[in-house]
């Protein structure tokens, strides 16, 4: 090992070798700066609206800022909802996508679908709501028809695709962002898919497996834990997104509704469109909004990191 | 298919390959749910192409009419006032765009550099080490809007609305990105490179920045031009910093500024079709710019793996 003669070779060693050490230290506490900041900042601000409105800040659906009432249920509901309806598009075609390129095609043809794919993650989130708001939702609300009326009277169905379709509603958010995460749990499931050993895909190929069932038996138990957090880093990236879902989710108040071609409303999109015109107590409570958000990208992302992380070591130990 | 071919059919030619086929698996649902499960795969990728192809198709054919009419005075004047005015100018946005993220790269990336050395080459698997590298990855998570309030009550309300504001807000976000790539980067570099310096006789600052530093060098560089990339496209950030202008302003330490992911915003919900015009032509430059970047990364990190 090095360090215990580098110790000594630098014992007593010069003041630049320190100060050099000490500016890297300081450099690896501004992470630890900015997040505890973050954290002291978001709380100090929006405890103003907390003191106004108690617990009804978190359970109320009523947002009526002349009257000085500030729930945030309904958007709460719409951020979960579309990064779900989100997850649900994105998941199997993200997966599908790395499968394919790890275990199926030649190549070059990996070489050539990454970098589509890359291609797509550098696009920016507004020009993607750009067109998600300027060209898909005009266009798609002929297909929101079909959707309401052939599932009208079905179970579960007929309430998500319900009556009286918008061009700009949960849906129309959460198509956009599923494009946006997309590139990302792909990626992202293409590094943890890409440590399964050799030898036990090779192992099930030479059982009889097919190509499939070698995917499924041997690809797909090894990288479980890492698929989950690849998917949940999706899930925080798409409950954050702002300007995107604020263009196309068609801002309306009080929403609380399985119905996902009904216009809505998100936690981020309120934020921005309502900032301009707010007063004190208002900006608290946006804050505070952000605040909430903040808190659940937080557990999503510190979940995911370590769900992660683990399947990592998993992965390191098994080899 | 040759499966149903065996040596016992055709005796007078046994070739190996004919064995091989033989003992294919003969049982057709199974390759047939295979195929299927692989098809469904290949499907997913044919999927995805349906957004990105209308999106970059869009975003060139609308964007691009503009910028190529109007080729010089898009990039020379200002953005008319009113959103009724049809007719180029987005010199203010491309100028804030590139002045606001150069700062905010100079802020982040340097930073990012040396957190990134402290958890490699100094951290190492220590406590603090594991918990600063546990929270940059927590800190990538932190959605782009938060940091934009954040900036905004801690600097904005205490200075003014500036370039500097947004530098700063994006400058959070780059910050983990840039600690992430280089720290995989630098955990590359062979540890007998260091060992070969320490027993020069150099102290480990010198090693770290002669030896260590230069050899991830171009692998860091890749990384940190897609961090770029990506804080330039980045809008909710601004939204709360920069405030607006119509106006060139050089300047990130003082007055109002703009860019071009939040003229995109802003005239993408205007009812004028001048704007909607000059939205799609800001797309088209903001999609040039992030390209650029992201293609001048490829062709460093190429370079550096035809040299290894």
């Amino acid at each position: 090992m090095i360090n215990p003669i580098e110790a000594q070779l630098h014992a007593g060693g010069g003041r630049a070798d320190r100060s050099f050490r000490n500016v890297c230290y300081a450099a690896g506490a501004v992470v630890l700066g900015v997040l505890g900041l973050i954290t002291v900042t978001m709380i100090g601000r929006s405890t103003k609206a907390l003191d106004w409105m108690g617990l009804d800040f978190f359970t109320a659906r009523r947002w009526n800022p002349p009257q000085q009432i500030y729930g945030i249920l309904s958007f709460i509901w719409g951020t979960v909802y579309t990064s779900t309806i989100a997850l649900v598009l994105a998941v199997p075609v993200s997966l599908g996508i790395a499968l394919f390129i790890t275990q199926v095609a030649p190549t070059w043809l990996r070489k050539l679908m990454v970098y589509v794919i890359d291609l797509l993650a550098v696009i920016p989130s507004v020009v993607i709501g750009l067109w998600g708001v300027l060209v898909l939702a005009p266009n798609i609300l002929g297909f929101y028809s079909w959707l309401s009326d052939t599932f009208d009277g079905w179970p579960i169905l007929g309430s998500i695709f319900g009556d009286n379709p918008q061009g700009r509603s949960f849906f129309t958010a959460s198509i956009v962002l599923a494009v946006m995460i997309t590139p990302i749990i792909v990626s992202l499931s293409r590094e943890v898919i890409e440590t399964t050993p050799q030898f036990e895909k090779e192992a099930a190929l030479a059982l009889g497996a097919t190509k499939w069932e070698m995917i499924r038996g041997a690809v797909i138990p090894h990288s479980k834990g890492g698929l989950v957090g690849a998917v949940m880093l999706g899930l925080g990236r798409a409950m954050g997104e702002t300007i995107a879902v604020t263009l196309t989710i068609g801002s309306a108040l009080g929403q609380i509704t399985l119905n996902a071609l009904a216009s809505g409303n998100s936690m981020p999109a309120v934020i921005t469109s309502e900032w301009g015109e707010a007063d004190t107590l208002k900006k608290s409570a946006l804050i505070g909004m952000a605040m909430t958000l903040f808190v659940i990208t937080i557990i999503v992302n510190t979940v995911a990191t370590a769900v992660v992380q683990r399947s990592q070591v998993k992965t390191r130990g098994a080899l | 298919m040759t499966a149903t071919l065996s040596p016992v059919d055709q005796p007078g030619d046994p070739t190996p390959t004919l064995v091989a086929a033989d003992l294919r698996p003969q049982a057709g649902w199974r390759l047939l749910k295979s195929r299927i499960m692989i098809g469904l795969m290949g499907l997913s990728f044919a999927v995805i192409l349906v957004p990105i192809v209308l999106v970059i198709g869009t975003v060139v054919s609308k964007g691009g009419g503009i910028v190529v009419r109007e080729f010089p005075k898009w990039f020379t004047t200002d953005i008319p006032v009113r959103g009724r005015a049809v007719g180029p100018g987005m010199k203010p946005a491309i100028i804030g765009t590139l002045v606001i993220t150069f700062l905010a790269s100079a802020l982040a990336i340097p930073l990012g550099i040396l957190g990134a050395v402290y958890l490699n080459e100094y951290g190492k698997q220590s406590r603090p080490a594991k918990v600063v590298r546990f929270l940059s990855n927590v800190m990538t998570g932190v959605p782009s809007i938060v940091m934009g309030l954040f900036i905004y009550v801690i600097f904005t309300l205490r200075f003014a609305l500036s370039g500097l504001g947004g530098a700063l807000a994006l400058a959070c976000l780059m910050l983990p990105v840039v600690i992430r790539s280089t720290e995989e980067m630098l955990r590359l570099v062979p540890e007998h490179l260091r060992e070969a310096s320490y027993a020069l006789g150099t102290r480990k600052s010198r090693t770290i920045l002669t030896v260590v530093l230069p050899s991830a060098l171009p692998g860091t560089v890749s990384g940190c031009l897609l961090a770029i990339a990506r804080a330039a496209g980045e809008t909710a950030p601004l939204f709360f910093t920069i405030g607006i202008v119509t106006k060139p302003n050089w300047n990130p330490f003082s007055g109002s500024n703009t860019a071009l992911p939040f003229q995109i915003f802003r005239n993408a919900t205007s009812i004028y079709a001048g704007s909607k015009e000059r939205a799609w032509g800001a797309a088209f430059t903001l999609v040039a710019i992030t390209f650029l970047f992201t293609v001048f990364a490829r062709v460093v990190t190429s370079a550096y793996q035809k040299r290894r």
